[in-house]
């Protein structure tokens, strides 16, 4: 988005690149507003933090996609990488392994996943989209091969940390994973936006090129990103395990498109280089009151969230596309 | 050239084949029937066809450089409208009631295809990203439509499109290969062909050129999206039934899994119908290995991934000129670490 600031933009909110995030807060707004008159109960408190609760895990994946995403890559792997995070969990533990050293191989394994599809998109110049593509079989088809069954988990220390609340004030209750997803998520917003890693991954997604011929190391972040992206999703698929308390290789089918999802509705431009990490958080968390609201209707039926999930996204992608045919 | 192209994919599908046929020497038999053809061969042709369907319409979008994730989505959508039209007459063995239904079903799939063209020549949408609209969307109606549960119609006409034998060979052959046949002609024998690969190579260039790009963009979406709705009639009619869940689940993979393999570029500009048709025909019968083989069919994925990524090796120069630099000795970069090729991923 250099074009924005070539072209001199009356400051503050009024910023063409901050309006995605404006019209997805207006949203979340409109929609949690529109719940709360409707449903009195939906105005509780405890309903907003469920909604983190509910989507811990999502948070963090969709913010290891939204550095992939900024580099102008896609990662169509997270969804797998989750689903074999939790059955590695549930494998390992059952093999007798002490849960801290199951934790450790299990983002240890998401890591070296990403660090190696990142290696072949950037040095053998392979789309990423086929890479994860192909990455997203290996993971969904090495969690297959391990169980095709639900495992259940009782290994103590999952046990405690899934069943601890965090007490709030107000009698308010979060998990213990909404607090690592909240750790996770400042600590990206800090790389994201503070460090040079984060300028990097803004320069490659601004132009690939040009982020070369300035001598930034291009090589190593936009292998950063997806190492970074599938540490994220095994740090994802840890956090499921304590929601649901089971490994299972059918978790978490589609959810890379829950987690691009989230990324484009909170107003990062998918061929790279704009966005924000708080604007993800913000789409993660319109997919959720979505996701409450459709419940609270009492239809549950699934296919209204995806319905609803697509035209939003649909007017999102139009809305990005008028605001960078304006800042033309 | 386009030999050269379509020897890999040959080749792979014929080792495919010669396993096969070590593992169970009945593999090639084929035996007549009631003036029907059957055995494995047939089955994997059979069952290919749809995929070949599928990724016959992915090609050509790939070859304008673009991709199309709905595709799942649009099998799915066009099984639901049909098996929902057709539950609803009142005699659903009465053809001409079938035949609207059909009709309405490849129609609405056009329509979709219409859509995903619109999005991506009209507002210049990303293709991954406008079509990622209809794939998570789609399968959302499917299920609207068959209000999330599995519709079963009991109809004999509708059945023919699936099950039916024509000359001794299962319908769903031929249609395949009528539909294949008639887009390589016209696309070769035209300059269609040429036209969108042009728009693939350089969009702006055939612009430039007089070439009528945003068109031919909005076209080869519209006969993906028919392409997928008739692969969707075909998956519904074969068991009598729509299941908007799980009708064409993963098929855009296999499609555009198919479309590599057969040599066409991801990055577009260059196509092969033939090689496409090979593609799908050895993932395919790479499914029915893994069923014969006894390997739990969990691997098949497994099996898949070590596949794209070779293959996609194979294609790629970029890796092909590191591994001729590594074949020489004095070359003045040794210092690629073998690790990076065997990167696990």
């Amino acid at each position: 988005m250099s074009t924005v600031t070539a072209t001199p933009v009356r400051g503050g909110w009024r910023q063409a690149r901050y309006l995605p995030i404006a019209a997805s807060l207006a949203l979340l707004i409109v929609a949690y507003g529109f719940g709360a008159t409707r449903y009195p109960a939906f105005g509780d408190g405890q309903v907003v933090l469920n909604i983190l609760i509910d989507n811990a895990f999502l948070l963090v994946v969709a913010a290891g996609m939204t550095f992939v995403i900024l580099t102008g890559g896609i990662d169509l792997s997270v969804g797998s990488v989750v689903a074999l995070s939790t059955v590695l969990c549930a494998e390992l533990l059952r093999a007798g392994l002490p849960a801290p050293v199951v934790m450790l191989a299990v983002l240890a394994v998401g890591g070296v996943l990403g660090l190696g599809m990142g290696s072949i998109i950037h040095y053998f110049e392979i789309q990423p989209f086929i890479v994860t593509l192909a990455g997203m079989f290996l993971a969904r088809g090495l969690s297959y091969t391990l169980s095709t069954e639900s495992v259940s988990l009782d290994d103590p220390l999952f046990v405690a940390i899934a069943q601890t609340p965090v007490e709030l004030p107000g009698g308010l209750r979060v998990s213990i994973s909404v607090l690592i997803a909240v750790a996770v998520l400042l600590v990206a917003g800090y790389v994201l936006h503070y460090t040079r890693l984060g300028r990097t991954v803004y320069a490659i997604g601004g132009s690939n090129r040009s982020a070369l011929l300035m001598g930034l190391p291009v090589a190593r972040t936009r292998v950063g990103v997806y190492t970074i992206s599938g540490f994220c999703s095994a740090l994802g698929g840890i956090l499921l395990t304590f929601y649901t308390l089971s490994g299972n290789s059918l978790h978490a089918v589609g959810m890379e498109l829950d987690a691009i999802a989230a990324v484009v509705i909170g107003g990062t431009i998918l061929t790279g280089g704009s966005g924000y990490l708080a604007g993800t958080v913000l789409g993660v968390v319109v997919l959720g009151v979505i996701q409450t609201l459709i419940t609270f209707e009492g239809t549950l039926s699934s296919w209204w969230t995806k319905i609803v999930i697509g035209a939003l996204l649909l007017v999102f992608i139009l809305l990005q596309r008028l605001i960078a045919g304006r800042a033309r | 050239m386009s030999k050269y192209r379509l020897f890999w994919p040959a080749a792979a599908l014929i080792a495919l084949l010669l396993v096969n046929l070590a593992l169970s020497p009945s593999f090639f038999a084929i035996t007549v029937r009631d003036g029907h053809l059957y055995g494995t061969l047939i089955d994997i042709l059979r069952f290919g066809a749809p995929l070949v369907l599928v990724a016959l319409g992915m090609t050509l979008v790939v070859a304008t450089g673009g991709i199309d994730l709905s595709v799942g989505s649009v099998v799915a959508i066009g099984a639901a409208i049909a098996c929902a039209q057709i539950s609803t007459l009142p005699d659903q063995n009465a053809a001409g009631g079938v035949f609207g239904a059909l009709g309405i079903a490849l129609v609405l799939c056009l329509l979709l295809g219409l859509c995903n063209g619109f999005l991506v020549s009209v507002i210049g949408i990303q293709p991954i990203i406008a079509t990622l609209i209809l794939m998570v969307a789609g399968r959302g109606l499917a299920q609207l439509v068959t209000g999330g549960q599995i519709i079963t119609v009991d109809s004999d006409p509708f059945r023919v499109l699936g099950g039916g034998y024509w000359l001794g060979l299962p319908a769903p052959i031929l249609i395949a290969l009528g539909v294949v046949a008639a887009t390589a002609l016209v696309v070769r024998r035209s300059a269609l062909g040429l036209l969108v690969e042009s728009v693939g190579g350089n969009p702006e260039a055939s612009r430039l050129a007089g070439v009528r790009a945003r068109g031919l963009l909005v076209l080869v979406y519209v006969f993906c999206g028919l392409c997928a709705g008739l692969a969707g009639l075909m998956v519904s009619s074969n068991v009598s039934s729509a299941d908007g869940n799980n009708a064409g689940l993963w098929i855009e993979l296999d499609a555009i899994l198919a479309v590599v393999i057969g040599g066409t570029l991801l990055s577009g500009g260059r196509f092969s119908l033939g090689g496409t048709v090979l593609g799908a025909l050895l993932i395919q019968t790479l499914s029915t290995t893994v069923y014969t083989v006894g390997v739990p069919p969990e691997s098949t994925l497994l099996v898949k991934a070590l596949v794209v990524t070779v293959v996609c090796l194979v294609q790629s120069p970029a890796f092909r000129a590191k591994l001729r630099r590594r074949r020489k000795p004095p070359a003045p970069a040794p210092a690629e670490p073998a690790a990076k090729v065997e990167v696990p991923a």
